[in-house]
């Protein structure tokens, strides 16, 4: 079982409230459960990570035990807590410097 | 009795604000969405109660919004949108080529002829069309891949295509625009497109015959005249009696001719709208006073409309897509603030009243006559 928590906008789109819990297979990687969460909520797509490259969306950063794991390899094993279900990935919006839109 | 349903976009959220056809009492229905930018609502022509949204955020990027009960309901449709081929680049501010990046959809039209038709134009700027309800969006990639979009820069907003226009009477025929590269025209559906920028003047280029470059703010088209077409530019108000063949200036009178948004009376193609904003450096208003100028000539001869709207202390902007007409008997006239403020007029211009007053900043104000 694992634990993700999404920002409140998230949760709108996803039509969830509090964490989100998904069963993934194989080995507990950031890609993984990201995979397993825009399959079981594909309105996500797009949100989190772009379309075609799946990049991380320049504004968020995902974080597990205190730790902020946005810049590591998106394959690479995560904390045995989070695979057990001890402790949530957590998906934050930037608090400060998100892209304000400059229509004119 | 007929109904008019306005569709708000704003910073925070959509709004649907409806009245019977006297248009004296509103009903603000919002916001949906709430929290996050809403650049464009529009209804389906063909079926008023299918709605598009463009719901984008910095942080999240873009979703669409479907409606099919006139926005009482949404439903989340397809956000692919992925440019085709190789993106290549395009010209950063400094003039260094930049790789071209899906950023936001400005603008939604839909179909003239099929409820599940839709197009939208993309922020960096390219023309997207969807046959599915917006399911899935193909690019039309012909526009993009013009000779010239190496050469495409954006204006202060981003490089936006804000303007599509569907031609009623020639089939294929689409006219966009794009800022800071001009307009163009298809009359084959979107596969070629025709840069329609001669005779159009903007002080910051070099070439004053530039191809491309222009800083188009927004076009308005009336239906019974679609070779007749109508351009606020950066600077200056423009007419083009040829599809856009050329362009000639009928700023006239105004007492500026910079602003964002322009449109055209419901029932006289000779009598069109604009919001002067005093210059490129100051987006609100001269001397504090939001008015609407008319000319009923076509151009070049304007009168301010100032009944009802506020005369001193108004620093406010009017964006592009803000200002829509009904097509009531007398037509209504409707324009949105930066300040939050939907004003409406039920008499064709001659006086206002604000709809409502404090919105989050208004993006764009689309409007529907209900019958």
């Amino acid at each position: 079982m694992i634990r993700v928590e999404l920002p409140q906008h998230l949760r709108t789109l996803a039509k969830v409230k509090g964490e989100v819990i998904l069963q993934v297979e194989g080995p507990i990687t950031l890609r993984a459960v990201l995979d397993e969460l825009e399959a079981r909520y594909p309105m996500l797509r797009g949100t989190i990570r772009e379309y075609g490259t799946l990049k991380r969306r320049a504004f968020l950063r995902f974080f597990v035990c205190m730790e902020d794991i946005s810049h590591r390899s998106p394959d690479e094993l995560l904390p045995e807590a989070v695979a057990e279900g001890k402790e949530p990935l957590l998906v934050i919006g930037a608090i400060a410097g998100g892209l304000v839109g400059l229509r004119a | 009795m007929s109904k008019v349903r306005l569709l708000v976009g704003t910073r925070k959220g959509a709004f649907v604000l409806t009245s019977d056809g006297k248009r004296r009492k509103w009903e603000v229905s919002g916001p949906h969405f709430a929290g996050w930018e809403i650049y464009h609502v529009k209804g389906s022509p063909v079926n008023p109660e299918r709605l598009y949204a463009s719901q984008s955020s910095g942080w999240f990027g873009q979703i669409i919004q479907r409606s099919d009960d006139g926005g009482k309901t949404w439903e989340q449709v397809g956000n692919k949108f992925l440019y085709d081929g190789v993106p290549g680049t395009h010209q950063w501010y400094d003039g260094t080529p930049h790789p071209w990046e899906f950023k936001r959809v400005w603008h939604l039209e839909p179909s003239l002829k099929n409820a599940d038709e839709v197009y939208a134009g993309a922020e960096d700027a390219a023309l997207f069309h969807s046959k599915d309800g917006g399911q899935n969006w193909q690019e039309l990639s012909g526009l993009r891949g013009h000779g010239s979009g190496p050469h495409w820069q954006p204006g202060a907003g981003g490089m936006c295509l804000h303007t599509i226009i569907l031609d009623p009477k020639v089939p294929e025929r689409i006219y966009i625009a794009i800022s800071a590269a001009g307009a163009f025209r298809t009359d084959d559906g979107g596969k070629t497109w025709l840069p329609i920028n001669k005779g159009l003047r903007s002080q910051f280029m070099p070439d004053q015959d530039a191809e491309v470059g222009h800083c188009v703010h927004h076009i308005a088209m009336h239906p019974s005249r679609p070779g007749v077409l109508f351009m606020q530019k950066h600077w200056d108000v423009m007419r083009s009696d040829n599809a856009g063949d050329s362009w000639t200036e009928v700023s006239g009178n105004l007492p500026t001719d910079f602003g964002f948004v322009i449109d055209v009376h419901a029932h006289e193609p000779e009598t069109i709208f604009v919001v002067p904003i005093k210059s490129d450096s100051e987006h609100f208003p001269l001397d504090g006073k939001l008015q609407v100028f008319r000319s009923r000539s076509g151009g070049n001869e304007w009168e301010p409309l100032t009944q009802g709207l506020p005369q001193k202390d108004c620093y406010v902007n009017v964006l592009r897509d803000a200002m829509a007409v009904d097509s009531m008997d007398e037509c209504g006239v409707y324009f949105g603030t930066t300040g939050g403020q939907v004003y409406g007029s039920a008499d064709g211009g001659d006086s206002w009243e604000p709809i409502v007053r404090d919105l989050p900043a208004v993006l764009s104000v689309e409007v529907q006559t209900l019958t």
